[in-house]
């Protein structure tokens, strides 16, 4: 991983997007890890009965990667000290092998006092903004 | 949702025991490589006293509190109706395996927004000293929960 420090860092800088899948397998996992087995990320049919176009992703899966994101850039001298998303459309994840891709790019809004910075970042699967006003706040080394 | 729960805090449960394996397990089911969630050298070359959590682990802890909250029948909330909204961390100090943690829930709105409700609670989390260690922010919409969204058919 690389190590970002504070001083080499300039505001409006983006940040190289990054591609995550996710599958069925993935939200099983991450059902059984999070502890949150609500119907609409395993089961299809009733995904459907309540109106969604197929099962889709637990939205703290796509913050997951987003976090990813943030943590792979920033490297492990970095402290990660706020990271909020709005969910604003679903990860929509098929039966299938491919499932779906979330791909993750981000911009050093603004840099603040001690060594921290804002990232803005933002998230898309498809068509679909998946994630907006996410923002993470950063102390670097 | 019964608007009369505003307000209402969910005080702590049973300590949540942070384990290396669990933040092992949570690491592999976010798909994240990282060897800060795995190995304790790593993690301590990087100056943290034991393996790290990611920085969306809380809501394992802020989730079991919170559902108290969900699950109580007088709350009024249809869970397969649910999606999540928004989600905020506020972090005073990374969690490390060996941390031994208590969430404090408290319901701080419920509204409509169109034909859907929106209830937000807050989470404090904190360390077996006492120190706050994390604040989450979650914000759930229920799907056609509005008041009157039914009678119209909705959804």
């Amino acid at each position: 991983m690389t190590a970002v420090r504070w001083d080499q860092v300039a505001a409006g800088a983006e940040l190289a997007p990054a591609s995550y899948p996710v599958t069925r397998l993935s939200l099983v996992k991450y059902c059984g890890a999070s502890g949150d087995f609500n119907v609409i990320h395993w089961n299809e049919r009733i995904a459907r009965s309540v109106g969604l176009p197929d099962v889709i992703a637990h939205g703290m899966f796509t913050m997951a990667q987003a976090g990813r994101f943030v943590t792979d850039w920033a490297g492990p001298g970095a402290v990660v000290e706020e990271l909020g998303v709005r969910f604003s459309s679903p990860v929509v994840v098929p039966d299938d092998d491919a499932g779906a891709v979330i791909t993750v790019s981000g911009q050093v809004e603004e840099k603040l006092d001690r060594n921290r910075i804002v990232l803005a970042l933002t998230a898309r699967s498809g068509d679909a903004k998946v994630l907006t006003r996410a923002r993470a706040v950063v102390r670097l080394p | 949702m019964n608007r009369e729960y505003v307000g209402r805090v969910y005080p702590p449960g049973k300590p949540y025991e942070v384990s290396r394996v669990k933040i092992a397990e949570f690491a592999d089911a976010i798909g994240d490589p990282n060897p800060l969630y795995r190995d304790r050298e790593a993690a301590r070359r990087a100056g943290f006293a034991d393996v790290v959590a990611p920085p969306t682990f809380p809501i394992v802890i802020s989730m079991t509190a919170s559902g108290r909250a969900v699950a109580d029948p007088g709350l009024g909330l249809n869970y397969a109706m649910v999606v999540h909204g928004e989600q905020r961390f506020e972090y005073q100090r990374p969690i490390v395996a060996g941390d031994v943690l208590t969430a404090e829930v408290t319901i701080t709105d419920i509204r409509d927004a169109g034909r859907n409700a929106l209830m937000t609670t807050r989470t404090r989390i904190r360390d077996a000293g006492g120190e706050l260690v994390c604040t989450a922010h979650s914000t759930l919409v229920e799907r056609g929960g509005a008041a009157g969204a039914q009678a119209a058919g909705a959804p």
